[in-house]
């Protein structure tokens, strides 16, 4: 039989869930033995190349290209992950909702204390930009998302717990200590 | 003499003096009722709800209800649990809870309860309400994004006159925790540090501290809130 398939992607979030990953340790040697990565920056697949079993999320959508990877997922993986607090409720990112996306810009590239030099007032406005949404959405406001491991970034210990618990089918007991918010 | 009463929770049997609070009355016969409004010696508010037993098949605040002779009390059910699972839910869509970017992270009594009922996610859309904070006070922040109007800070902190230091303004969707400044201007080190510790979240914090507690060593990194009830009475 052959070896179930993650892909993995970082949209709005600070690549600290990836790095929770790999905080594993060496049972990433056992985690090549049993499976098979796709399209993740792990080992740098930019497209998928083929239907995968699980798809782990990390960040939340706070442009339009976050809305377009992660419905690529939902198409291409049968099961979808949310990983720490910004793909479940759109963490630090989503610190701007609320507030107006012009407020947010002109305090990024008019007002802000250190945009001085910005004199010709530019607001980066190019077609090849993904466009800004009105707020970060957690992702399972955009797709139907399957499972969710909080933390911020969330224990390897739980990572680990909950991958091996998909691949192998058994069921996952979580300790209280591997389920935090920070 | 006060009257001594026998109840039962979840079965187990247990003494009361009458007329005390249901949930004071369970911690003291080692049964843990999740609080976040309530505290002990102190008018009851019963605005959080999440303290929702049963009582004789209706579902009552325990906070706000006297024990009686011969009560039969559900406390640990899955209807139970699922209610104040729900009611922290709902607390977390609410306001604007960064628990990544909280000092009061670890020792939040509102994320103890989302770590206790193992809340992934809510169940409800986030509301992303904009709520200004107020840092004119010299000792404290208030950090209105995390208020879940408990009403302790209101019906706790006085100054020596016995006059409320916090006060809510506005109603429904407008309410506000707020603070009389000029009374805050007074506060000592001491009572800013008791306003912090009754807050049940991070909405009022102790100025120029922080990030005392190392993760590992806060007070909920490791235990369940309630188990210091439970462990008591074993």
């Amino acid at each position: 039989m052959s070896k179930p398939i993650i892909a993995t992607t970082s949209l709005a979030g600070c690549f600290g869930c990836h790095m929770s990953i790999l905080d594993i340790d060496d049972r990433i040697l056992k985690l090549i033995e049993l499976v098979e990565f796709n399209k993740s920056p792990i080992d740098d697949i930019k497209t998928f190349t083929k239907e995968c079993d699980i798809g782990i999320i990390e960040g939340g959508c706070c442009n339009s290209e976050n809305v377009h990877v992660l419905k690529e997922f939902r198409k291409h993986c049968k099961i979808l992950i949310s990983l720490g607090e910004c793909a479940i409720m759109g963490g630090l990112p989503a610190m701007r909702n609320g507030i107006p996306v012009k407020e947010c810009l002109d305090e990024a590239y008019l007002n802000g204390p250190t945009v001085g030099d910005n004199t010709e007032k530019i607001m980066p406005n190019d077609e090849e930009l993904p466009m800004i949404l009105d707020k970060v959405y957690p992702c399972h406001e955009i797709v139907k998302i399957d499972y969710y491991l909080p933390g911020c970034a969330p224990r390897a210990d739980l990572i680990w717990a909950a991958v091996v618990a998909l691949v192998t089918g058994d069921t996952l007991n979580i300790p209280y200590e591997l389920v935090k918010f920070d | 003499m006060s009257e001594t009463v026998k109840f039962t929770i979840d079965g187990k049997e247990c003494q009361g003096t009458k007329g005390q609070l249901l949930v004071d009355a369970a911690a003291d016969n080692g049964v843990y009722i999740p609080v976040l409004c309530h505290m002990r010696d102190l008018i009851p508010a019963g605005s959080c709800r999440i303290c929702t037993v049963k009582i004789n098949g209706r579902n009552m605040a325990a906070c706000t209800t006297p024990v009686e002779e011969g009560m039969a009390i559900e406390n640990n059910s899955d209807e139970l649990t699922d209610i104040r699972k729900a009611i922290v839910e709902m607390l977390f869509v609410e306001g604007n809870h960064f628990c990544p970017a909280c000092e009061k992270s670890g020792n939040c009594d509102l994320q103890a309860l989302g770590y206790k009922y193992q809340m992934m996610v809510p169940r409800f859309p986030y509301a992303f309400e904009r709520r200004d904070m107020d840092a004119t006070s010299p000792k404290i922040f208030l950090e209105r994004n995390r208020c879940i109007f408990c009403k302790r800070c209101v019906r706790v902190i006085k100054d020596n006159e016995g006059r409320s230091i916090f006060a809510f303004k506005g109603r429904g969707t407008t309410l506000q925790i707020n603070i009389d400044k000029t009374l805050a201007a007074t506060m000592s080190d001491e009572l800013a540090q008791k306003a912090m510790d009754i807050c049940p979240v991070g909405c009022i914090l102790k100025k120029e501290v922080g990030f005392i507690d190392p993760i590992g060593q806060r007070k909920y990194d490791k235990k369940v809130i309630g188990s210091d009830i439970e462990n008591n009475h074993q």
